[in-house]
């Protein structure tokens, strides 16, 4: 294991401190003292490396990245999992805009609220399926252009009358599934998706999901189940078809 | 509405010409043409008339009644592929004489496209380049040559070099002695070597077909230059030319992934292009087969949507954090370029981005070409690549930053001279796509967006794709910019210089011809006639 | 119509005599050296400059001034003491000479900065200073032009053949351990006393032979660096150029001559990997400031003399030793003329250079 003390390095060098490390074989890393270092965890390619960080990561943290599992204990900024592969980003907090932009593969859980459209234009193909998990409430947008995987948005902890998610929800969305743990408010729903009840492939699929969520925020996966789930999908996969003049 | 249209086209059979191969009929994509059965239908028309009447009938069939073929001139795009391929030179097309009532404002093509919204309510869509009237700038611009005072060069017996580097450089280097010389102690950043000032711009897998892309990229080995994937990834066929290929990051983000980003030879984050400027991209599912799942990474058949903006730029600094995102991706061994159409404050937003960290700036002209794109976009928005040129080396060289990046113009080149005229007004590389295209076989006819590219460019259909022969086409390629490159020497050799750079940027070597006072500043050139 | 208004293309002859030892002589030699090659002249520009001539004045800029009306020299004397403080200012001495029409004012001022910022902001050192206070004078003050500004040395310059402007000057009564010498042979008859060559900044100067074809972008590369280029002339470029990159960039000579007249790729492809390295990055970051073109060029500064010809010797240029004597120009009879037993004489080669020092030790 390797500690490295983040306190004031510029994200460069951490950067490539991390990568060194990483060629050099270690696979376990903890960064104490982040504080808006971006990039880290960016186009890292490894199934065996664990980041810990300690702190507040900067932007695009695991962009492109293929394989590492990071563990964020803090809140995270904006661009978490941008374009991401694979590999795994747990963060005990919460974050901020455009998280999971264009992820093909991977999970990224967040504890708590996430901000504005989060999960745009994720997709799939054949076995990566992303997986982007929400404790908490999100912003408007959500899953706006999305093309594939999951968005799960639990909406955990909120305060009464407080609604789950923004507007514009799944708007121009053409493949993929939202899950949502409670029920938004129909006016939020963009255009090109229908909501509906769960079936037994949605539970069969969400439940180790669910579990996993509550392993690492401790939570009870039953308690968890009890509420009332619906999912979004796309009316087409697609939605503009009529738009032009041929 | 559509049925009342009349025919852009009529289609001309030399029905004595004509011997019925039916080649034609077999390859035209837009089913213009077919066998039209003439003694057939007669017999079906006297069919009820009795078993006598039949009998007469197949007695004149084997009298050789020839069918013939006839065309639907509705659905001629006028691609000239049947006219290339007609073993007997028996077809001909012309423009549909039909005359409109005369009108300077109202044009037939107004009229048109009114007609086809009245009937469907959706947007108009076209495919290549602008291709209204607007004033060319290039054709109102000539270059200087040698008289007396200092000699014209020979580039076919004298050293003539294109040689030309695409990254960021600084503005000065440092040096320190060592026991052979002196020995460079700055680091350059990463850069690309070009034997020749041209590339091949963005296209990508899905617009065009595979062929086309392996064609492209053939060529750019075979030359020392560069193709780029364009938004759709790169298929695998590709990966032994990636060296020389510039991997788009689109804000689909399709087929990006970390192998990809490091596969290319430059990682190009594409804002905008000049036929669609501020437009996002729209591959429609039925585009999306197999070979496009696999490379864009997204299911068959599914629509493949670029958004309009990067949804991770918003703003300037969110750029700069798009391109060191790429940069740690690849561990800053890649050149970093950014693609922006031309637009009205073009030159702020180029020093914004050579501020942003950007290496390469693309500029990408209204003329400019496109898969597809709605066409009250591509034919008005946007400015001319000579003028948004010129205001951008300008500006970067007012704020002293023009060393910081490489400048890469496009959008409408169609000759050595263009180009020539590009790199006078400070392009170090010029970018040309239609050119490329053109070279394949393409024939202009606009109509990329169907899918039914008769010339194996512009589509995913399979027994279309196989007409593009990929050596064949590089070859074809690869002699284009052996062509220009040979007229670009002859051109610096006229002008007494014996390197690229040394025509680069410099202004002095250019004169308007019929341009207003306007013009000549923006462009920063004077007036024929006047002196050095 | 004058030099600076438009681009004045021209022939030319070009000569330089150096003494590495440092041993100063009159400005006969290089006057003789000059007018041997008469025909390359047409009368419409001749000059000389001079180092070490004014020792006394060493730690002093020399500055050589033309003024055509009264009130300029008002104004530049004005500016220079508000500027600095002179020395010494006094009339350059001049005599009869035929062949020569009117002469502006000539005048010269030995000076020493007083500040430590121009009206642009502050600059480096007094070299910068004194840089951009010529400038100033020259784009700003009507009717004044400065001839050089370098310690120890000076520019004579004017409208005629060099040989009489040699005389005009009296520069049989200067000495000097290194002179250099310009005939023109211009293309129109600009009649301006400033445009005639050598064109210098401090003690840098430059006579060149034959029209860069690169002037354009030489020309808005200099100007990314705040360069004013009032005259329009190649030879001011090519000065400019060595102070952006020698003096203020700190690129070695030697490399600044292999910038200028930059060696082809096939030839940088064939270096070792030390070689490589540094030319492809001068030609890629320098690319802006190669010459190309014909020229000959005579590139002089304090101790330093420096013979320069183009990538594929489009213009002549001989070099000859003789004793502690460097020669160089246009024709070898111009240094016969001067020394006609030389005891080595060669031709520069394209894209090669010359460089003669003062021998290590000597001062001046």
């Amino acid at each position: 294991m390797l500690r490295i003390d983040a306190a004031g390095v510029h994200y460069r060098h951490l950067n490539e401190q991390i990568r060194e490390t990483v060629r050099a074989g270690e696979t376990v890393l903890v960064l104490d003292n982040v504080n808006g270092q971006r990039y880290i965890g960016t186009g890292l390619e490894s199934d065996q490396v664990r980041i810990t960080i300690h702190g507040v990561p900067g932007n695009d943290l695991a962009a492109f990245m293929s394989g590492p599992a990071i563990t964020v204990w803090g809140n995270a900024q904006d661009g978490v999992s941008n374009t991401m592969n694979s590999g795994t980003v747990v963060v005990h907090g919460g974050a901020g805009d455009v998280l999971g932009y264009g992820m093909r593969g991977g999970k990224l859980f967040i504890r708590g609220d996430v901000g504005y459209r989060v999960g745009i234009h994720m997709k799939e193909y054949k076995d990566l399926v992303p997986v982007l998990m929400v404790g908490g409430r999100a912003g408007a947008f959500f899953g706006e252009y999305m093309a594939g995987g999951r968005l799960i948005l639990l909406g955990l902890d909120r305060p009464a009358g407080s609604p789950l998610t923004g507007d514009y929800l799944g708007t121009g969305m053409h493949g993929g599934v939202i899950y949502l743990r409670g029920r938004p408010e129909e006016h939020t729903l963009g255009r090109e998706v229908k909501m509906f009840d769960l079936d037994e492939v949605d539970w069969a699929f969400l439940n180790p999901l669910l579990d996993e969520f509550c392993r690492y925020y401790d939570r009870d996966p039953g308690r968890l189940r009890a509420a009332e789930f619906r999912k979004l999908v796309p009316v087409s996969h697609r939605p503009y078809g009529l738009l032009y003049t041929p | 509405m559509r049925n009342y249209l009349p025919p852009e086209y009529i289609v001309h059979i030399d029905q004595d010409r004509c011997r019925r191969c039916g080649e034609c009929v077999r390859t035209c994509a837009f089913g213009t043409l077919r066998f039209e059965h003439g003694a057939w239908r007669q017999a079906m028309s006297v069919f009820q008339h009795g078993r006598d009447d039949l009998e007469r009938v197949f007695d004149r069939i084997r009298d050789n009644v020839p069918d013939r073929v006839a065309a639907d001139n509705k659905k001629c795009v006028q691609c000239h592929y049947c006219v290339a391929h007609c073993p007997e030179g028996a077809i001909s097309i012309q423009p549909n004489p039909l005359a409109y009532r005369g009108n300077h404002h109202w044009e037939p093509h107004h009229l048109k496209n009114i007609w086809l919204q009245a009937e469907t309510g959706g947007m108009v869509l076209t495919g290549s380049g602008n291709d209204k009237a607007y004033f060319s700038y290039f054709d109102h611009m000539v270059l200087d040559a040698c008289q007396v005072t200092n000699p014209s060069i020979d580039p076919l017996r004298e050293p003539m070099e294109l040689r030309t580097y695409l990254g960021s450089l600084p503005d000065a280097l440092e040096f320190e002695s060592g026991p052979e010389g002196p020995v460079l102690k700055t680091r350059l950043a990463p850069s690309v070597r070009l034997d020749t000032p041209l590339v091949f711009p963005a296209m990508s897998y899905g617009a065009i077909s595979l062929n086309a892309q392996k064609a492209l990229a053939k060529a750019a080995v075979s030359c020392g230059i560069l193709m780029n994937t364009g938004e759709g990834g790169m298929h695998e066929d590709l990966y032994p030319y990636a060296h020389r290929m510039v991997v788009q990051v689109a804000s689909g983000r399709f087929g990006v992934n970390p192998g990809y980003l490091r596969r290319g030879a430059v990682v190009e984050i594409k804002i905008g292009q000049g036929a669609k400027p501020g437009i996002g991209g729209h591959l429609p599912g039925e585009k999306v087969d197999e070979g496009v799942s696999q490379t864009r990474m997204i299911p068959v058949g599914s629509d493949a949507l670029s958004p309009a903006p990067h949804h991770d730029i918003y703003s300037i600094e969110d750029l700069s954090q798009l391109i060191f995102a790429l940069k740690e991706a690849t561990e800053y061994t890649k050149p970093v370029s950014v693609k922006i159409a031309a637009v009205h404050n073009v030159a702020a937003i180029a020093s914004g981005i050579a501020r942003a960290g950007a290496d390469i700036i693309t500029i990408d002209g209204f003329r400019g070409g496109t898969g597809a794109t709605p066409l009250a976009i591509r034919d008005h928005v946007g400015i001319p690549i000579e003028m948004a040129l010129a205001a951008v080396d300008d500006r970067l060289r007012r704020e002293g930053i023009r060393n910081r990046v490489s400048l890469v113009a496009s959008g409408g080149i169609r000759h050595s001279g263009d180009v020539a005229k590009a790199i006078a007004l400070g392009a170090d590389a010029v970018a040309i796509g239609t050119a490329a295209l053109i070279a394949m076989g393409c024939r202009l006819c606009q109509k990329c967006y169907t899918g039914n590219c008769n010339w194996g460019i512009a589509t995913q259909k399979p027994e279309l794709t196989a007409r593009l022969d990929p050596d064949r086409a590089a070859e074809n390629l690869a002699n284009l910019i052996r062509g220009w490159s040979l007229e670009l020497k002859e051109i610096l050799g006229a002008l007494g210089l014996n390197s690229v750079e040394s025509l680069r940027g410099s202004r002095l070597r250019l004169r308007g011809v019929g341009l207003s006072d306007a013009d000549l500043q923006v462009l920063g050139i004077r007036n024929a006639g006047v002196g050095a | 119509m004058r030099e600076g208004m438009v681009r004045i293309p021209s022939g030319c002859a070009i000569s330089g005599i150096i003494s590495t030892k440092g041993i100063r002589f009159n400005g006969e030699a290089i006057n003789r050296s000059i007018a041997c090659m008469h025909e390359r002249s047409n009368g419409l520009g001749g000059g000389f400059v001079a180092y070490g001539i004014y020792p006394e004045y060493r730690d002093l800029y020399a500055l050589h001034l033309m003024y055509e009306t009264p009130q300029a020299r008002g104004e530049t004397e004005e500016y220079l003491h508000k500027h600095f403080t002179v020395h010494q200012a006094e009339l350059i001495p001049t005599g009869n000479a035929t062949g020569i029409g009117e002469a502006p004012a000539l005048w010269r001022y030995f000076v020493r900065p007083e500040r430590k910022e121009t009206e642009n902001g502050p600059v480096r050192d007094n070299d910068d200073y004194v840089t951009a206070s010529v400038m100033t004078i020259n784009s700003r003050i009507h009717g004044a032009f400065v001839f050089s500004s370098g310690r120890n040395m000076g520019v004579f310059k004017g409208v005629g053949y060099p040989e009489d402007i040699a005389r005009f000057f009296r520069l049989e009564e200067y000495e000097g351990y290194m002179w250099v010498a310009h005939g023109r042979f211009p293309t129109n008859t600009p009649g301006w006393w400033g445009g005639a060559h050598p064109l210098g900044v401090l003690d840098w100067s430059v006579v060149h032979n034959g029209e860069v074809s690169s002037y354009g972008i030489n020309k808005r590369y200099l100007e990314m660096f705040a360069y004013r280029l009032e005259l329009q002339t190649d030879t001011e470029v090519i000065a400019y150029l060595f102070d952006l990159l020698h003096r203020r960039h700190g690129v070695p000579l030697d490399l600044v001559c292999r910038t200028l007249t930059a060696p082809f790729w096939k030839d940088i492809d064939r270096g070792d990997e030390r070689e490589r390295e540094v030319y492809t990055a001068l030609r890629r970051v320098y690319g802006s400031a190669m010459l190309n073109g014909p020229f000959s060029v005579i590139v002089a500064f304090n101790g330093t003399m420096i013979g320069l010809n183009d990538r594929i010797k489009l213009r002549p240029m001989v070099c000859g030793r003789k004793d502690h004597f460097t020669l160089m120009g246009s024709e070898e009879s111009a240094l016969r003329e001067v020394a006609g037993d030389l005891d080595e004489v060669w031709h520069i080669r394209a894209g090669e250079r010359f460089i003669a020092r003062l021998e290590e030790g000597v001062t001046v």
